[in-house]
Order: C-alpha cells, then structure tokens, then sequence
C-alpha cells in the first residue's frame, strides 16, 4: 500500500472556475483545510488548497494570470480568510470576498507584495 | 445588547513571549468577538530562496524559530528528499526521532511553565523549566547547540550519537520521565488548575474540524490525528498510541499536553533500544526538480513544508505552514463568550509561537 506521507505528491490541477465546488465538495465531505498557499512561477500564481481527512490529505492547485480575480472560499472555511489574506498581501493574488479583508494589513509591511518577483521570474 | 467596549490585548502582555494583538470585543466581562491581526515580526524568510541555495536553506528553515528550530529543519529536509527521491539511511531516520522527541519535550516543558506561570503558580513554573533544562543539556550534548541543532541535511544527518551516549540519553530521559510524572499530578489534580482550566476555552470535535484546529487542539476535542502515524523519520518502527481528550477544554489540552511528554520519553527510548548501525548521510544526486507538501507533526500541531524545485539549486518556492497559523481561528472561537480574566489563559492554550506564524 501506498504510503499516505506519498499525498504529498498528488497535486491536483483544476480550472478557477471550479475552486469553489471543489471547496464546497470538500467541505460536504467532512474535511478540514489544512492550507492553502500562493506561488509565482513564468509570470502565472499557483494557488495550492490542501483538505484533509485524518490522515489523507487532498491538495489542488489553480493556475490564475495576475489580472484574474480568484474567489474567496472563506465563507465556504472560515479559517482561510488567513490563508488568503497572506497570498493577497505577500503576493498581490487578486481576491474577492475575505471575511474578514485586513486590506493589506495582515502582515504590517511596508513593501507592497513582496513575494511578487519583478519580471515574472 | 449591552454597551461594548473594545479592549485591546497584546502586542505586549505579560503571558506572551512574542508579540500578537487581539481586538476584544467586550460586554460587561464577556468576550462577544474577537478580533486577531499578527505581523509585528513578519520576516519574509521563505523569500530567502532567491539568494540561498536548496542545501543552504536547511539553515533559514531552522531559524524560523527557536523552539521548533529542530523540525523546522528536518520538515524541509524531508520535503527536499521526497523531490529527489532520496532514500535517508535508517540510523539516520532513528537519530531523527531522536531529536524530534527531545524537541517536543523541551517544547511541552516550556509550555507548561509558561501556562503556570499564567494562572500564578510560580514554583509550578519553576520545576517545569528545571525539568527542561536538562532535555536540553541532552540536545547540546548531542548536538553541540541546545536550541538550535543544525544538524539535518538534505539526505540524512551531520552528527551521530556514540553509543556511550545514548547509554547518557537513556539514563537522564529516566529522570526527565520521573520528574514529569512528579509535576503531572499537580498539573492534572491541583484543584486551583483544574478551577482555572477546566470548562474554559470549549472546542467541540465539530468545530475543531469546521475550523481547521490541529495538534494537541485537536486531539483535546476527541479528534485521533498525530501525523507521527504518517511514518516520517523512524516512527514506523515505533509503537504509540495517539493521545486525546474529549474534555474539549483548556483542562484536555493541558492533559494531552502530560500524555504526550511521558510519550515522547517512551519513544526515545523505543528509539534508543531499536537504532541500527550504519551510515548517517547520502549525497543527493542532482538538484531538486518537482514539488512536494510535506506534512509533520510539531509539538504545536500539523506543520506544512512546500517545495518546489526547477532543477536548478535554488528553489522556485518554500512555504511553511504552521501549527499556530492554522490555530488562530480556533483560538477566535474559543475566546468568544469567555471571561475577560481567562483570555491570557485561553490564548496560551494554543501554545502560541508567533515567529512561526509569521516567519
């Protein structure tokens, strides 16, 4: 049997537009975020949301251009209005719908997205 | 509706070490909403990628804090070694363990004296920190640092332990466990303990999923998660039962706390008995091309190491989760309805570790 430490290598690409069945399916099912995180990679976020089940552990990631408003799936899970006030300050990620939106105040830096990196690479 | 008042509480308070500052929102006494925002020590260290090679960033994981510096360290070692699929050698995978325990005890240790020291119990707090000071005697002997280690690499271990001292290891993790079972039954009986932790902070089984809660928050709403199962390092090998509580409350939280103090104890020593000879490090071949989510159980909870590599020797991405971070909605939903007095206690019950949360 697959070792379940092995999720960690399923990464499950999906389209934006299904970010919020998938949250919600995940959500019916009974599992919890366990995070969700940004990255910038050739110009592009990679958003990544993991749910986990005991011990299984669910990860999907969407690719969304810069100017794409992505939406919040904190009225879905609570907890990840952190989440996603993180990858909006620390990356500039568009989104839509925080409760709450600290507005760029989460983490208190000066530094507009600093995690963006200039040329998109 | 009576009259708010909002009460701010923190940066800077007696019972937190590092800075977090939560708007309360208050009636009379009572906590109605409460309003958390970190960011006093955000450091950016994830973006240190840019400058820092994929063998140099074990050293930046490990700083991100003092207390989980050891996990931090071994986290992204293993995240590394799943992306280049290199198999660690088993003494190493023991030694690990090793050091994961002694981690997790000096972490519960400091919490626990931390937590008497909230509720006023002074001697209670002093006897924790003495117990700790010799767990961490422990990891300076082995090591050569009692807080920082720096001794995982990316393919196994830099330092191994003699057997003379792992004979040294066994004999004061004795006294380490005897000592805690002295402290536990004051922690667990005291009636002044129990009347300051029991009932208070209430997370039910379904919130504590709903919100996202892990580590000892969670196992004290019922839940039987300890990623330990998952079969990082040696715990494979390893015979433990996960520890909970459905007491739902700061008294559960500080019970799973004790179990799993004379747990870890249990398992260094399973460890010690078990270690096989051989090698302690493997040379990864290559640089690291794919991306991996590594998942470990801290003392504080579930922590995430993300890496993703483009086949060059700097990363295209690290991201830590953890353990605070995903307890911070919890905390909000235990503080709501609490006693403004028990707020200090409430929130250490999460064991907060800000430089974690904000790395």
């Amino acid at each position: 049997m697959e070792k379940v430490i092995e999720n960690g290598r399923n990464i499950i690409k999906i389209p934006l537009k299904e970010l919020v069945t998938t949250a919600m399916k995940e959500r019916d099912k009974g599992t919890r975020l366990a995070q969700a995180c940004a990255s910038y990679v050739k110009g592009r976020y990679e958003l990544i949301y993991s749910f986990a089940d005991d011990y299984e552990l669910v990860s999907y990631k969407v690719t969304v251009k810069p100017d794409e408003v992505v939406p919040s799936i904190s009225s879905i899970y609570a907890p990840a209005f952190t989440y996603e006030n993180e990858m909006k300050e620390l990356f500039g990620v568009k989104i839509e719908g925080i409760v709450p939106d600290y507005n760029n105040k989460f983490y208190r830096i000066e530094q507009e997205t600093p995690f963006l990196k200039k040329g998109g690479e | 509706m009576g009259k708010r008042t909002i009460v701010p509480f923190g940066p800077q308070h007696p019972v937190l070490p590092e800075p977090i500052h939560i708007d309360l929102v208050m009636e009379d006494e009572t906590v109605v909403e409460a309003i958390p925002s970190v960011g006093f020590i955000h450091r950016g260290l994830e973006s240190l990628i840019e400058k820092k090679d994929y063998n140099e960033m074990v050293y930046v994981a490990e700083r991100i804090c003092g207390i989980c510096s050891f996990m931090h360290g071994m986290g992204y070692c293993e995240a590394v070694e799943h992306v280049m699929d290199v198999e660690v050698p088993d003494r190493a995978k023991y030694l690990r363990t090793i050091w994961c325990e002694f981690s997790r005890l000096h972490s519960h240790l400091l919490w626990l004296g931390l937590l008497a020291d909230g509720f006023g119990f002074e001697a209670l707090f002093n006897e924790c920190w003495r117990i700790r000071e010799r767990v961490l005697d422990m990891v300076e002997m082995t090591t050569g640092g009692r807080l920082i280690a720096s001794v995982n690499k990316p393919g196994g271990v830099l330092k191994d332990i003699t057997p003379d001292m792992l004979k040294v290891l066994e004999d004061n993790v004795k006294i380490i466990e005897r000592d805690i079972k002295k402290v536990s039954k004051t922690f667990l009986n005291d009636y002044t303990v129990k009347s300051r932790l029991c009932g208070s902070g209430i997370l039910t089984k379904e919130d504590a999923i709903k919100l996202g809660a892990c580590g000892p928050m969670m196992r004290a709403s019922g839940i039987e998660v300890d990623l330990r199962k998952n079969g990082y390092a040696a715990y494979d090998d390893i015979d433990f039962e996960v520890i909970t509580s459905n007491d739902c409350d700061g008294y559960g939280r500080c019970a799973v706390r004790i179990g799993e103090l004379l747990q870890s104890c249990d398992i260094v020593k399973q460890a010690i008995a078990k270690i096989p000879e051989g090698d302690i490090l493997v040379k990864p071949q290559g640089n690291p091309d794919g991306e991996f989510l590594m998942r470990l159980e801290q003392p504080r909870g579930e922590a995430f190491y993300y890496v993703k590599g483009n086949g060059t020797k700097f990363l295209e991405r690290f991201r830590v989760r953890t353990p605070t971070f995903a307890n911070l909605a919890p905390l909000v939903a235990t503080l709501k309805g609490a006693a403004f007095a028990d707020v200090p206690l409430l929130v250490l019950t999460i064991d907060p570790c800000i430089s974690c949360t904000e790395r």
